[in-house]
């Protein structure tokens, strides 16, 4: 008897129990609310994405399609001139003067920041880590807010006739270019070179300082080698940079659509191309067409940016 | 000096220290010593006081308390501490103070060697591990640097082990072996001293006890000081212990009477286990 009571009160204590933690609380419900906000946010962005490559290279690939470019002539041919046809009666939509534009400007501009951004990492984390960076770090992302057109201001106005009067020519140019360029990469490959060498652990360093080794030595023969992968990636983002930047460029190249010969001959790149031509031409023409393929080269050419810096990461991760 | 009642120090007003000199009790030469060493991080003073004196062929154990200042004083010894605190007073290599600004750093831890808490090999492979430093040097020939590697390998005790695979990335190997590749690294440049900052504390049981024993055979060629906050460890290992407290060395003497009869009563309750 007093036994079935017992179990009687359990079950009925049981039951509120039950009921009390199937309701789902106000936390829980926020929770859910949350995770759907967020997963929305990320499909907006994804489908964003695929939009605009879906979109130029719909747009791109009319040049082939609709109006029957060979593809190997597009990428190939050393005419620009999408008003004239060719003997052939093809169209002359030779992309080679800007893609040899582009990544000349591209290389150039990287080999000459290179040297500086990995000097200047070096000062700010190793040789003076506490002045250096106090000092250097504000410098540095001043330069990253510098809007583009004032670097094409400036290279108009005083880099173009610098070039001019010490390499002659009419100073737009490919020179000029990599010269505006030099300044415009030089903080994003620094200051990701100064992360590649903080992401040197420091006991590396106190490991080769305790066998007698000097600070150069120090430096040069373990913090730079195990900051390598960190230091390319830090390039190819400044490439990436270089290869996408249009107005700044397109101030001081000259906008010749001209297969670049010397460095201070006017040329072109594809960003220049677009940003000079794209409002000039009539939606769906052969024209506006052949910009886009312009467009589509150079999203391509980001994309296997990105695929590279993603390797040397994996590549990076993987001998650490 | 005033001080408080409930102060440890409280011992009739006078801090209680016993330091020995071990030069008076037995027939080693003292090779690094210390005068007046106080070591500054900004305004803060980590080391008051630190006069020890440490013989050759010997190894003596730095024990104390976390804080207490054993590896600051450590360090100090062949100036890593250069541009992370400030040093002064004398730090007498064979006679010679080279806590002076003009001496060259770099060829006295040549001399001094170093190992640290942590393993840190470079993501080299062993070989190159090894040969690091001779490299810097500018030693090339091959036939004496795979001497070296050899030498130095089998008196860290970890030759057998990584004899085949030389050329294989240091940090394939366990914690226990990467620690005892850094000391065959230490060795390969053939210091006089060698100064260990807590070598077995990242370490399990049985690399710990590889270690001692690599220790052991090592000091019959190398003056050895240690940093450890493992009591049996020093007890185990060292001839001299010195113990640490609150930035000052309060008791140092051979090791059998720090554990077994200190005169200091702090140095007392620590090996007993009362605080630390």
């Amino acid at each position: 008897m007093v036994r079935a009571v017992y179990v009687k009160r359990g079950q009925v204590m049981n039951k509120k129990l039950q009921e009390q933690l199937l309701k789902r609380s106000k936390a829980a419900k926020m929770e859910r609310f949350g995770k759907t906000i967020s997963f929305l946010a990320l499909m907006l962005i994804t489908v964003t994405v695929f939009a605009i490559i879906i979109f130029v290279a719909s747009k791109g690939l009319s040049t082939f399609v609709t109006n029957h470019v060979n593809i190997v002539d597009f990428l190939t041919g050393k005419n620009w001139n999408p008003n004239v046809t060719d003997s052939k009666g093809q169209p002359e939509v030779g992309a080679l003067p800007m893609i040899s534009g582009s990544f000349v400007v591209t290389i150039l501009s990287a080999l000459l920041a290179t040297p500086f951004a990995i000097g200047t990492a070096i000062f700010m984390n190793e040789i003076s880590p506490h002045r250096g960076a106090k000092l250097l770090q504000p410098v540095i992302e001043l330069l990253v807010g510098i809007p583009s057109v004032v670097y094409g201001f400036i290279g108009l106005t005083v880099i173009v006739p610098a070039v001019r009067s010490v390499f002659g020519g009419s100073g737009f140019g490919i020179l000029a270019g990599t010269f505006v360029l030099f300044v415009m990469i030089l903080p994003t490959v620094t200051s990701m070179s100064v992360d590649a060498l903080r992401s040197v652990p420091r006991y590396y360093r106190e490991a080769a300082l305790a066998l007698g080794a000097t600070q150069w030595q120090t430096i040069y023969k373990v913090v730079l080698r195990s900051a390598t992968p960190g230091i390319l990636t830090a390039i190819v983002f400044g490439m990436a940079r270089a290869f996408g930047e249009a107005l700044a460029v397109q101030m001081v190249i000259g906008n010749a659509a001209l297969l670049p010969t010397n460095l201070v001959s006017p040329a072109s790149t594809l960003t220049s191309v677009l940003t000079t031509g794209i409002g000039n031409t009539v939606m769906g023409s052969l024209q506006n067409n052949a910009l886009w393929s312009l467009a589509l080269v150079l999203l391509i050419m980001s994309l296997i940016f990105n695929l590279v810096v993603r390797m040397i990461g994996r590549k990076g991760a993987m001998s650490k | 000096m005033l001080i408080s009642p409930s102060s440890p120090y409280s011992n009739g007003g006078w801090l209680e220290r016993n330091i020995v000199d071990p030069s008076l009790k037995g027939q080693q030469p003292i090779v690094l010593e210390t005068k007046q060493l106080h070591v500054y991080y900004g305004d803060n003073e980590a080391i008051h006081e630190g006069d020890l004196k440490f013989p050759e062929h010997r190894i003596s154990a730095l024990i104390g308390p976390s804080g207490s200042g054993k590896s600051t004083y450590l360090r100090s010894l062949n100036r890593m501490n250069d541009g992370i605190a400030r040093v002064t007073g004398e730090i007498l290599y064979r006679g010679v103070d080279i806590n002076r600004p003009e001496i060259d750093v770099y060829k006295m831890r040549r001399r001094i060697g170093m190992v640290f808490q942590r393993p840190n090999p470079f993501s080299k492979s062993i070989y190159d591990n090894i040969t690091f430093a001779l490299k810097r040097r500018g030693v090339t020939d091959k036939r004496k640097l795979d001497e070296v590697v050899e030498t130095s390998l089998k008196q860290a005790a970890i030759w057998d082990e990584v004899k085949d695979k030389l050329k294989k990335s240091a940090l394939a190997l366990s914690g226990g072996q990467q620690q005892r590749l850094c000391i065959a690294r230490a060795v390969a440049i053939k210091p006089d001293i060698l100064l260990l900052d807590e070598p077995a504390s990242a370490l399990d049981p049985v690399s710990t006890s590889k270690l001692e024993e690599t220790l052991l055979q090592l000091k019959e060629d190398y003056t050895i000081v240690i940093v450890t906050h493992n009591m049996q460890q020093a007890a185990r290992i060292s001839d001299y212990t010195a113990f640490f407290n609150m930035g000052r060395a309060l008791e140092y003497d051979e090791t059998s009477q720090i554990f077994t009869s200190p005169k200091v009563q702090l140095t007392n309750n620590y090996v007993a286990g009362d605080f630390g």
